[in-house]
Formats: structure tokens, C-alpha cells, sequence
């Protein structure tokens, strides 16, 4: 039994050690470009604090090389709906000075404020952006939203 | 034995000491990667490549029938207005389906490179410019132009009605009644063809257009059976994934090779655009590949947008089949913008190793011209190039170039 202890404690040392190792080397290896947290917020106010936008993928999961459909949601900083608004997108991958493969566009109003953009595609792994040029009855704003795939 | 004995004289703990410590000591002998290369270059491998879609705008796109009638109509010279070019004229099946040459030559002298065909069909947009959509709607194109089979669709639907009837029908239903549609007729052919084609009434025209879209179907349907091959470069990354190292001279890429890699994917940026298991990201990009002089203009992507949206046999058209839902890339394509100036489609690498010359239209004979394009980076003639020129040592250039060799054996 007392064996099987040992044995146990030497694992766990060795692990410990290990990861140790591996940590170590791990934080001196150069690392790509990080964006803090807010940067990659999924939602947020517009440039001049107009609205309050959200963006996610419809289905929830970002898939590379694939056109999918986003939901863009605008409310006011009050918390109301924007509806009717006129949406323009651009945008690309900044480190590498490309645009998008695609033209995303808004395709379909679907209440609560919810704007479904179609023809979103991510044609490899790094940093995208897009930004989105906002009309609406409370003025015009201007948004960016960093995808990192 | 003196080893073993001592061995066994070690306590356990020491034992299993020495062994974590060889395994480390072994993982030091391996190549080094970064996480990020790794995932990189798991990206990359063949093993990543995605199951061929379905293609719901060509239903027979995978009947067994259908792919078969392609792949005789894709050799047959019958199928050309002098009866002597078809499809594997130019896409030569023992050449990776393309013919070694800068430029093609069918009927007449073409003004692009022939592309080879493995893994063709998990794109979206078809030649140097993407001028067509759809796998089916590439096929028609080389039947009616002049330079290449240089036919008219209504002599095409006549001889499959002569030669093909039976084997047409068990998998498209009943060919229409052609009797009384002219033996040469096209809107796109020369004036006597144009003319006979505007005395056919409407129903003709459905008629012959249905028969010759199919014909499309049918190769398109060979064409999905076109796959890339596994190369050292796979086995290589598969070893690497798994972490059961490469026997030498086999799986194993050489210290010049993994040299190449590492540019490839890191400071060379290639991996920008020859990106996935196809070492393609399916777009358009201005590279600044100089024209061949006495060509006439060619401007890449920008001049195909039109093109793509006129063609009847687009997604959008009349014989596409499933719904609209599958044209995603159409609705969304995008239609202006100086970034389509001399934008060409990334070529896949694989296999390019063994088929020069390279580019849209040949313009460099060898590996070493492309590298040291890619280096040097020149302004586009018109347009933006997306290159920028790179640092490179003439080691480094002989090590991007030795890695691509591995994606050819
Ligand atoms: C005269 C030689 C020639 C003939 C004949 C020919 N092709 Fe091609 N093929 C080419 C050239 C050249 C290109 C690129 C043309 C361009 O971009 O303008 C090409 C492009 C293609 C592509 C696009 C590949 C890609 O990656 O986008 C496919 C698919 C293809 N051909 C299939 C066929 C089929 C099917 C036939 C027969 C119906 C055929 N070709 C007949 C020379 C030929
Ligand atoms: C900005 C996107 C981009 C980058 C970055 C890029 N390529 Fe390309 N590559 C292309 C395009 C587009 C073509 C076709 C251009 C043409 O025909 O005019 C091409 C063509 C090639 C070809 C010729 C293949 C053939 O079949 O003709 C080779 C080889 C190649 N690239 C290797 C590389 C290497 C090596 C690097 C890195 C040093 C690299 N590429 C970087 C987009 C890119």
C-alpha cells in the first residue's frame, strides 16, 4: 500500500514539475496579438453612444469558410427596440489589409430590435472586423466589432 | 546484466524518473512548434478537409449514373465543334488534369493557364475569375467557346440524342422532341448560329437549354469525384498531431523543408491566402502578377462579376434545381471595389510542385520565379497588390520552395 503512495506522490510531483515546465515556456513563447476583453465584446454602445449593439452568430457558433447569418441588435441606451434602421457593413482583417470575401447585408427585420445580416463569412483564423453604419429615427452612429476566429 | 541489474536495483520512484525524463528528453528531439503553428499546420493537412457538400442546385450531383455519363462525355471529342478537343484535351488526367502548358490550347489559343481540377468542387466560384458559380455552369462554358471545344448547344443536344439517348433518359427522363430545332443554333455563337437560335420558339430554346444544362450536371457530377491525394507533407502532419514521430525518409520533412513550413505559415504570410487543408481560402486576390505582353487586357475578378450575374445558368436561373437557399455566395458576392482590380483565385498548392509553369496565364516557369515574386512583391499594373515585399535570405527562398515540393509527393 505504502508503495502505491509513493507512487501516487511522485505523479503528482512530476506533474507539477511538468507543468511547471510547460507554463514556463509557454509564457516566453511569442503569442499572437491578444485583445482585451472589451474588444471582443460581443456587445456594446455605438461610436457616439447612439445605441447600445449586439452581434452574434444566429446558431450561436462561428464557422470558418462557411456564409452564415448574424443577428445585429439595436436598442437605445434606454433599453428600447430601434427599429427601421439603415445598415451599411464593411470591413475585413486589418493585419493583413484584406477586406471581406463577402457583402454581408441586412436581410430580414425581426422585431425587438433584431437585424438578421446575412452573407457573414470568415474565410481563415486571426483578427476580423466589421463595422456597421447606423441610421435610425435617433440619428446615425457608427459601430466595430472585432471577431476573432 | 549490469544495466538491468541496476534497473532493478532503482527504486520505483527513480525508475519512473528516468522515463518521464527520456520522454522529455525525446519530445526535445522533435521539431520545434509553437501551439500556434501547430494548430496552423493541423489546419492545413488533408485530413481536415471537410466532406464534399451537397450540391442541392445539380440533384444528380451524386448518382452513380450520372457521373458516369460525365465522365464519358469529359473525354469525348465528340463533343466539340471540330471533333477533336474535349475537357481532357486541356485537362489531362495522368497531369493532375491540367496540360503543362502557360496557356491553353483547344481549337484555339486560349488566354489563361488550364486549371487542374482535384478538389474543384468543394469551391464556390469556378476559373481564374470566378465567372461561373456552380460546378455545371463551368461545363457549358469551354463547350461554346470558340478558343476551346468551340460547339453550339444545339448541336450538342442533338448528338447526345444520337449517341447518349438511352443512358441520357434512364437518368434525366425523356429528351425533348428536337426535330424541328435547327442542327447549329446558340445565342452566343457566331451570326449563323445567333440567327438560327432567335427563329426557335421559346419552348425550343427551354428545350435545348434543359438538355445542354444537364450535360453540364453530368460531368459536374464526374468532377466531384476529382479528390486531392495524401502527401508527405499529411503523413508529416498527422505524425505530428498524433506525437508518434515520423520514421526518417518517409513522413519526416527534412530541417530545409520544416524551414519552409515555418515561412509558409509565419513570416512569408503565405497562409494568408493559401489557407485550409487546400492550401486555398477560395477568394480573389491582386498579387501583382505581372500581364504577358500582347494579351489583351485582362482585369481578373472585377470584369467576371458581370459576367456571373448575366450567365442563365446561375444560381439564380431557371435550371438550377433545389431553392434559392443555396446561392448564398451569389447574393452576398461582393460586386464593386478596387480590391477585385486583377483579383484572381488562389490556386490550391497541392500538387503544384510537378506542374509548372504557374499564374493565371504561365507567367513564371518555376517555383524559384514564384518565390522570388513573392519576395520581391512589385506594384500591380493596375490595381492593388496585396503583397508586400518580405525579407528573405536565398536559404529561406530554397526552403519555401523545398516545403511546396512536399505537397507533391
Ligand atoms: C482548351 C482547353 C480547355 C478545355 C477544352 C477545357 N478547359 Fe477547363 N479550363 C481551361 C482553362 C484555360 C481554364 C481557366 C480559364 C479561365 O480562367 O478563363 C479552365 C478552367 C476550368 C475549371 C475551373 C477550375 C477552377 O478551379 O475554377 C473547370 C472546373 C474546368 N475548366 C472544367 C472543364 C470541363 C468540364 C471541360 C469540358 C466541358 C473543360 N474544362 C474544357 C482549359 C480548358
Ligand atoms: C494575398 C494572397 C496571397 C498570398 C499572401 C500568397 N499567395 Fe500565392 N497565390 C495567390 C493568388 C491569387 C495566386 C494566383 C495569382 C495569379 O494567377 O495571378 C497565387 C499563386 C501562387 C502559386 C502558383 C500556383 C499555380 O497553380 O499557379 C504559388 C506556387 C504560390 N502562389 C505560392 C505562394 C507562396 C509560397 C506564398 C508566400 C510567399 C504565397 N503564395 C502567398 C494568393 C496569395
Amino acid at each position: 500500500m505504502a508503495s502505491l503512495w509513493r507512487y501516487v506522490l511522485a505523479g503528482v510531483g512530476l506533474a507539477a514539475l511538468l507543468a511547471g515546465i510547460l507554463a514556463a515556456v509557454h509564457l516566453t513563447a511569442p503569442q499572437a496579438p491578444r485583445l482585451a476583453g472589451s474588444e471582443i465584446a460581443r456587445s456594446k454602445e455605438t461610436a457616439n453612444g447612439l445605441f447600445v449593439a449586439s452581434f452574434e452568430p444566429e446558431r450561436g457558433v462561428v464557422r470558418q469558410g462557411e456564409l452564415q447569418s448574424w443577428l445585429l441588435t439595436l436598442k437605445t441606451n434606454a433599453g428600447t427596440p430601434v427599429e427601421g434602421a439603415a445598415i451599411t457593413i464593411s470591413g475585413g482583417m486589418p493585419q493583413h489589409r484584406h477586406g471581406l470575401p463577402t457583402s454581408p447585408h441586412a436581410t430580414d427585420y425581426l422585431g425587438q430590435g433584431r437585424y438578421r445580416i446575412g452573407g457573414v463569412k470568415f474565410t481563415m483564423s486571426g483578427l476580423w472586423q466589421l463595422h456597421f453604419a447606423i441610421s435610425a429615427a435617433a440619428g446615425s452612429d457608427t459601430v466595430v466589432f472585432n471577431v476573432v476566429l | 546484466m549490469w544495466c538491468s541489474e541496476r534497473w532493478s536495483k532503482l527504486n520505483r520512484f527513480s525508475r519512473l524518473f528516468a522515463l518521464l525524463a527520456m520522454a522529455v528528453l525525446a519530445g526535445c528531439g522533435k521539431p520545434e512548434f509553437s501551439d500556434a503553428e501547430r494548430k496552423t499546420i493541423a489546419s492545413l493537412a488533408l485530413s481536415a478537409l471537410p466532406p464534399l457538400k451537397d450540391d442541392t442546385t445539380n440533384r444528380f450531383a451524386d448518382v452513380p449514373a450520372a457521373a458516369a455519363l460525365g465522365a464519358t462525355l469529359f473525354f469525348d471529342a465528340g463533343l466539340s465543334g471540330d471533333g477533336k478537343v474535349s475537357c481532357s484535351t486541356c485537362h489531362k488526367i495522368d497531369r493532375q488534369f491540367q496540360d503543362d502548358l502557360p496557356r491553353a490550347v483547344g481549337v484555339g489559343r486560349t488566354n489563361r493557364r488550364t486549371m487542374p481540377l482535384a478538389g474543384v468542387a468543394h469551391d464556390s466560384w469556378f476559373f481564374w475569375d470566378g465567372r461561373r458559380d456552380s460546378l455545371w455552369a463551368q461545363a457549358l462554358a469551354p463547350l461554346e467557346n470558340p478558343l476551346e471545344q468551340a460547339g453550339n448547344r444545339a448541336a450538342y443536344a442533338h448528338y447526345i440524342k444520337a449517341r447518349f439517348g438511352e443512358r441520357y433518359e434512364r437518368i434525366f427522363g425523356p429528351l425533348p422532341d428536337l426535330s424541328n430545332v435547327p442542327a447549329n443554333a446558340s445565342p452566343l455563337g457566331g451570326d449563323a448560329e445567333k440567327a438560327a437560335w432567335s427563329t426557335m420558339t421559346d419552348a425550343q430554346a427551354e428545350d435545348v437549354n434543359r438538355v445542354f444544362a444537364n450535360i453540364g450536371k453530368a460531368i459536374a457530377a464526374f468532377e466531384r469525384s476529382i479528390a486531392p491525394q495524401q502527401t508527405r507533407f499529411d503523413r508529416f502532419a498527422a505524425a505530428l498531431d498524433t506525437g508518434i514521430q515520423a520514421l526518417p525518409g518517409d513522413d519526416a520533412l527534412s530541417s530545409e523543408e520544416i524551414l519552409g513550413l515555418k515561412l509558409f505559415i509565419g513570416k512569408a504570410n503565405c497562409v494568408t491566402c493559401h489557407s485550409g487543408p487546400r492550401f486555398t481560402d477560395g477568394g480573389f486576390h491582386n498579387t501583382g502578377v505581372p500581364p504577358v505582353k500582347g494579351l489583351p487586357p485582362d482585369r481578373g475578378r472585377i470584369d467576371a462579376v458581370r459576367q456571373v450575374e448575366a450567365d442563365p445558368f446561375n444560381c439564380f436561373g431557371a435550371f438550377r434545381d433545389g431553392d434559392a437557399s443555396a446561392c448564398g455566395e451569389l447574393r452576398f458576392m461582393v460586386k464593386a471595389g478596387p480590391e477585385l482590380v486583377r483579383a484572381y483565385k488562389t490556386p490550391s498548392l497541392r500538387g503544384a510542385a510537378t506542374r509548372a509553369p504557374y499564374m493565371h496565364a504561365g507567367q513564371f516557369s518555376s517555383l524559384e520565379e514564384v518565390v522570388a515574386h513573392y519576395s520581391k512583391a512589385p506594384a500591380s499594373v493596375e490595381g492593388v497588390s496585396e503583397i508586400h515585399p518580405l525579407q528573405l535570405s536565398d536559404r529561406d527562398h530554397a526552403a519555401l520552395v523545398a516545403f511546396l515540393k512536399t505537397l507533391a509527393e
